[in-house]
């Protein structure tokens, strides 16, 4: 029939304003190639500051795009597609459980009409929820029918709630025309590599065509698919993040490539996460001992990325029915049987009314960041270290200690502070009295951080974190992260230069593998 | 010898269901079936056995001997 030609008029209608968000997204190369100062504050922790008002505009409440709307806005993915059409050694399909965070392990699979309510009592629920995404277990674009009848349901019900899903890509050119008449404006793609050869190391096969394929065939069709499905949806101006699991031995050193290729292509964002790979997780990289990165060799790999691309460094890794902000799952409050008893009432307005008064908190926070900066440029120092924070979101130094469930990290320098990962540990405190295995492997999960930033924390955990070389600080107790980081930083300084402490360089922190307690 | 689905394998992950070209597959009790009246081992229709080229847990789908092998209509 005449699909093409259908194509190509609307192309055309359209081309306008498709090639002015093209040369907005070609325009935004990266950042930071301004200066040095410019480098420090880039990434994902988008300000308006960086990037073109298009962009902007759709990222700044998405959570998964933009670090500072994860302290404010959440997301949710509901498990309507459990179907894939491929196998990656880091997945294991016969895996659910109910406690741990990561992708592809889900509790509950849901239909379309599931869960379309859900979304609605989530959206109810938690005013704040601005971002509905289907990321599998399986691949979304494996099951067209689910994902987009799903879709379809809640674009007609909450018509505010942004919509994306995540995909390997082996299906994606088939799929965007769909995808851009849904107003899907946020693809995630997972691309691991753009040489068949590695890829075969870690792809067993695909189902493609109505046939298995192994090793290079697999990996070329796969790579083939996944860059053509790319630069299709940045031809049409739909935002493209790429994610890729960083894989030590494997891919590593690729990665610098994939990102060059993902970056001339289009895609805003690229997401380097480090592999899980448990051997009680059941995947053949855990099996066969395969190990992930520690937590310098990413952050390494990611700040040589960063010239090329805006690098994501606050994903958590979310199980594929994640509920809430990022880093806080509420999923246990929303189970299938609990959503059908729930009487919904979606109320646009009150959720309108809710978000502005978000928006007036964020702004008081980036103001407040402002404020302190002037002053540490005019410092002079090569000094660069890094921060933990305790943090239940909003921005703010709000946790205690003893209940913090993960750390978000930051690096500090004259520039500036800027979000440089997170992670996960066992909280300290349970029922009230500390466990000291526990402490332990927190001091090792942030024992690259010179500090540590707490609402409060007991005497016992203090005075190990200081025997640890970690300063436990308390005094900016709910206040804003960024410019209470910026202001320790600065008296941190001033220490050095009258001589009152030596600054020395901290050691390795490993990255949690295993599974986060669920927040329930 | 049609193809049957050891249930005690089967992650009910739905891949099979819609590759299947004789629509003899469904789920039953939280895992997925083959009625072997309709399976054709996909003789006619691919070079393989649909459910086997696409279930994520390999020896899965598998050919059920006790039952007589599919003829494809002259």
């Amino acid at each position: 029939m005449d699909v093409s030609a259908l194509d190509e008029a609307s192309a055309a209608a359209s081309a306008v304003e498709i090639g002015e968000i093209r040369q907005v997204i070609a325009e935004h190369k990266g950042c930071g190639t301004s200066g040095a100062s410019g480098k420090a504050s880039c990434g994902s922790q988008a300000s308006q500051a960086k990037l073109p008002t298009e962009i902007w505009e759709k990222v700044k409440n998405h959570p998964c795009y933009s670090e500072e709307a994860h302290h404010h806005y959440a997301r949710m993915h509901v498990a309507v597609a459990p179907a894939c059409n491929m196998q990656c050694n880091y997945c294991n399909r016969k895996y659910d459980c109910a406690n741990e965070s990561r992708p592809g392990v889900v509790s509950e699979k849901l239909t379309p009409e599931q869960a379309a309510k859900k979304v609605l009592a989530v959206a109810s629920t938690i005013p704040q929820m601005t971002v509905l995404g289907i990321a599998g277990p399986g691949d979304p674009l494996a099951n067209p029918k689910r994902t987009f009848k799903t879709f379809e349901l809640v674009a007609k019900a909450a018509p505010d709630i942004k919509l994306c899903l995540s995909t390997n890509g082996l299906m994606l050119p088939d799929h965007v025309d769909r995808i851009a008449s849904l107003k899907i404006d946020h693809v995630t793609i997972t691309i691991n590599m753009i040489h068949p050869e590695i890829g075969a190391k870690i792809y067993p096969w695909i189902f493609y065509n109505h046939k298995r394929y192994t090793g290079i065939e697999a990996a070329t069709i796969l790579n083939e698919r996944q860059l053509q499905g790319l630069e299709m949806l940045t031809k049409r101006g739909i935002l493209c993040k790429i994610n890729s699991v960083m894989i030590p031995g494997i891919n590593d050193q690729h990665l610098v490539e994939v990102n060059k290729a993902i970056k001339s292509r289009g895609a805003f964002l690229h997401n380097i996460m480090p592999l899980i790979s448990a051997p009680e997780h059941g995947t053949v990289f855990g099996l066969n001992g395969q190990r992930g990165p520690i937590s310098r060799e990413l952050k390494a790999l990611q700040d040589v990325c960063e010239g090329e691309t805006n690098m994501m460094r606050h994903c958590r890794q979310c199980r594929a029915d994640a509920v809430g902000l990022l880093g806080e799952d509420r999923g246990a409050e929303f189970t299938t049987e609990k959503i059908m008893a729930m009487d919904v009432n979606y109320d646009l307005e009150m959720r309108k009314a809710y978000q502005a008064k978000v928006e007036e908190k964020r702004a008081a926070k980036v103001a407040a960041a402002q404020e302190e900066l002037p002053e540490l440029a005019s410092e002079m120092s090569g000094i660069k270290l890094l921060v933990a924070v305790a943090t239940r979101g909003s921005g703010l130094i709000n946790e205690h200690f003893g209940h913090a469930k993960e750390f978000q990290v930051y690096e500090l320098s004259t520039t500036g502070a800027k979000f440089v990962g997170h992670r996960r540990v066992d909280h300290y405190c349970r029922g009230g009295y500390g466990q000291e295995e526990n402490l332990s492997t927190i001091i090792r999960a942030i024992n690259d951080c010179h500090a540590v930033f707490v609402a409060k924390i007991g005497g016992c955990p203090k005075s190990n974190l200081l025997k640890a070389g970690i300063e436990p600080v308390e005094h900016y107790a709910y206040e804003f992260i960024e410019k209470s980081a910026i202001a320790w930083f600065k008296s941190y300084l001033d220490k050095v230069q009258s001589g009152e402490i030596h600054h020395v360089e901290k050691g390795e922190a490993a990255l949690r593998q295993g599974a986060m307690i669920s927040a329930a | 010898m049609p193809f049957k689905i050891i249930a005690s394998q089967c992650t009910s992950c739905s891949a099979c269901e819609p590759e299947c070209p004789n629509v003899a597959i469904s789920e039953k009790g939280g895992a997925f079936v083959i009625d072997p009246k309709k399976c054709t081992e996909c003789i006619g229709h691919f070079d393989e056995p649909q459910c086997v080229a696409v279930c994520p847990v390999d020896n899965t789908c598998v050919v059920d001997t006790s039952l007589p092998r599919y003829q494809a209509p002259a």
